[in-house]
């Protein structure tokens, strides 16, 4: 087995708000290898985007983030800012959901991703510019030459994030981190981009890790799946398996609730009833008890730990099974 | 649509412009957001209106709403003229319809309970008052599956999927002929989309009430509606029955669509092939002259020069209410694949 390329381990994430703690992520650990897509799925409020934040530092300071996160040997807690800006944008990158905001509305696109390569690299002003146009090609952006001197408004939603991707490949990072990249995005818009995460991947071997509430993006892309529920992993396994076997209660209700594709006429959509719970508390019980078919007297006095129950296949369930 | 009776809604020629900007350099400017479009929906039946952003789905549930005055086209609901009433000549008319917005965040008055804003159309429409009013209310939160005393509440007490509810409730007090639903789930989360789909389901076939339901996302079309139009850049190029569409798409436009929808699914994800549409959709301020689809068309090059000339108009190609606007697609004879459907998808909807 290869050396994880980064490893997260027993990360907790906790902020001190007015109302009292929230526990936003509960000892997640997480491995991502070389060129391996790792898909995080949950519902809002899981935090799968708090746990991605977290890894770069990158959470405000009313989070209290204990555990550990090493990149290639690395631990990158507690880490300094002049040594983590050393890893952000060079070694691993962020892709946000919303091309809109995180792009700067008043400067050329050109000069924002210029700015990104010279913070990064040790080029001229000319040599930058040439690896912005390179990037843009990377990306698909038609006639570069011309787009460099656009403002983002001239854009297009799928073209912001193309450009957003560009910027964040600016120096060839080892792992790019895509928080619902294609959520804010029109069907035919999110194919492309997914495409062209793909070929990212496969051109230049970034490891990704994909964020998303969206099942068909997890089952397009992804290699390896992580389902999050109120702030814990539920779920661990390579995407074929999780899809086919998928063994806890809450996957296997998530699956029934999309529509598919020749969805019966009189079927029904599985319902998950209840709401996800707040994390103001972190339960002493399987926090999925309340709204599960499964939960017996052991799911509300214990909290589940997280075993193999099929090959690299884990869940925290005491009642674990296929439907 | 079932023969003879009389239609729910019919729409005719549907237009609606809005002018932009001002001064000399932009005076005239002019978003043609819907450009004439038809349909009509029939007693009990729920029409699914598909498209991307920008393809003027939501204008056209607005102008049938009357939220938005129609620039040219006729609006008839129950065979009623309503394009043009005026708002005192439209109240009568206004318990026959009724719209689920997309937001449950700002669709419902945060200063008033969830009970007043539910019984509000019923009080409007002096259908009840005192205890038969809060009866119907109590019998309105029953039907939607919400317990009774949240109509002591107030819209922030409640969550995503309950306040679409408290929007349904309110939506159906009044007993409409028929419902626009405007992205009614897309707010929600995956577990309580469900849910709410679920109930519309049921609601429509205890109810039978007409349904317009917009929406981008095909795979909640399919699972609800009777039959699907598919609209771009202001026009529909496409309408047929939904079995008929989603099993064989004929406009270049909605195969592309469906070959790029999600399916939660890697060996149909990975073994499919999709067609990833070149550009992006152009702006409605200066839609393309012909076919408005040509810029994005993987087989422009077959139907150009009409493409750029003539405007394809929309034409039944199966005699069974399969209509397609596309020059290439001629009655009798097989449409033109951009893509093929996969054996898993084509399977799974044999099934």
């Amino acid at each position: 087995m290869t050396e994880p390329l980064l490893d997260v381990r027993e990360l907790s994430v906790r902020f001190d708000t007015d109302e009292g703690t929230v526990h936003a992520v509960d000892r997640m650990s997480l491995t991502l290898e070389p060129r391996q897509v790792l898909g995080i799925v949950g519902e809002s409020g899981c935090g799968k985007s708090v746990t991605a934040l977290s890894i770069l530092g990158l959470l405000p300071k009313t989070a209290t983030v204990t555990g550990s996160v090493s990149f290639d040997g690395t631990e990158l807690l507690g880490a300094s800012r002049s040594d983590l800006r050393k890893v952000r944008g060079r070694q691993i990158s962020f892709v946000f959901q919303e091309p809109m905001t995180s792009l700067n509305p008043v400067f050329r696109i050109g000069r924002q991703i210029d700015e990104v390569v010279q913070e990064h690299m040790d080029v001229s002003k000319r040599g930058a510019r040439a690896r912005a146009l390179e990037l843009l090609d990377l990306v698909h952006i038609p006639d570069p030459a011309r787009r460099v001197d656009e403002y983002p408004h001239q854009l297009s939603g799928g073209m912001r994030q193309r450009v957003m991707i560009a910027m964040a490949l600016a120096c060839d990072p080892k792992i790019l981190i895509a928080d619902e990249p294609t959520t804010a995005l029109d069907v035919t818009i999110q194919a492309g981009i997914l495409d062209l995460l793909r070929e990212v991947r496969e051109r230049l071997g970034t490891a990704i890790v994909l964020i998303t509430h969206n099942l068909g993006v997890v089952a397009d892309l992804a290699d390896r799946v992580v389902v999050m529920y109120a702030g814990r992993k539920a779920e661990e396994a390579p995407v074929r398996e999780l899809f086919a076997h998928p063994q806890h209660p809450y996957t296997i209700g998530l699956l029934g609730a999309v529509p598919r594709a020749g969805a019966a006429r009189n079927g029904r959509l599985q319902e998950i009833p209840g709401r996800v719970p707040s994390l103001a508390e972190l339960p002493g019980h399987c926090a999925f008890a309340d709204r599960c078919p499964r939960a017996d007297e052991q799911s509300w006095s214990e909290v589940p730990q997280l075993r193999e129950v099929r090959h690299d296949h884990a869940v925290a369930c005491f009642h674990p099974g296929d439907r | 649509m079932t023969d003879g009776s009389q239609p729910v809604l019919e729409v005719e020629g549907l237009v609606k412009h809005f002018r932009i900007g001002r001064g000399v350099a932009n005076s005239g400017r002019v978003v043609h957001a819907v450009d004439g479009v038809s349909f009509s929906i029939g007693p009990g039946e729920v029409l699914g209106l598909v498209g991307e952003s920008g393809s003027g789905k939501t204008t056209v549930g607005y102008c049938v709403n009357r939220l938005y005055e129609p620039t040219a086209g006729t609006i008839r609901l129950d065979g009623a003229d309503i394009t043009h009433l005026s708002r005192r000549g439209l109240r009568p008319h206004r318990r026959r319809m009724h719209i689920v917005f997309q937001d449950p965040y700002s669709s419902l008055n945060p200063r008033m309970t969830c009970g007043q804003i539910v019984g509000e159309p019923i009080r409007l429409h002096r259908l009840a008052r005192r205890s038969a009013l809060e009866g119907r209310v109590v019998e309105l939160f029953d039907s939607v599956g919400l317990r009774p005393e949240l109509r002591f509440r107030y819209p922030h007490e409640l969550s995503g999927g309950q306040r679409q509810r408290v929007g349904l409730a309110r939506a159906l007090s009044v007993n409409p002929s028929l419902l626009i639903a405007d992205e009614p789930v897309s707010a929600l989360d995956v577990s309580v989309q469900a849910s709410v789909l679920n109930l519309m389901r049921d609601l429509r076939s205890e109810l039978g009430f007409s349904c317009l339901f917009i929406s981008h996302d095909l795979a909640t079309v399919e699972f609800l509606c009777d039959r699907v139009a598919v609209m771009y850049l202001g026009k529909i190029v496409e309408v047929a029955p939904r079995e008929e569409l989603f099993a064989r798409p004929q406009h270049p436009y909605t195969q592309a669509l469906l070959s790029a929808a999600l399916e939660p699914d890697p060996d149909v994800q990975r073994t499919r092939r999709r067609v990833v549409l070149e550009g992006d959709i152009p702006s409605p301020i200066e839609p393309p002259s012909g076919c408005r689809f040509r810029t994005r068309c993987p087989l422009e090059h077959e139907s150009a020069p009409r493409s750029t000339d003539e405007e394809p108009p929309l034409v039944d190609v199966t005699g069974k209410g399969h209509l397609v606007a596309c020059h290439l697609v001629r009655r009798g004879a097989e449409a033109p694949r951009i893509v093929e459907l996969t054996p898993e998808l084509a399977g799974a909807r044999d099934r």
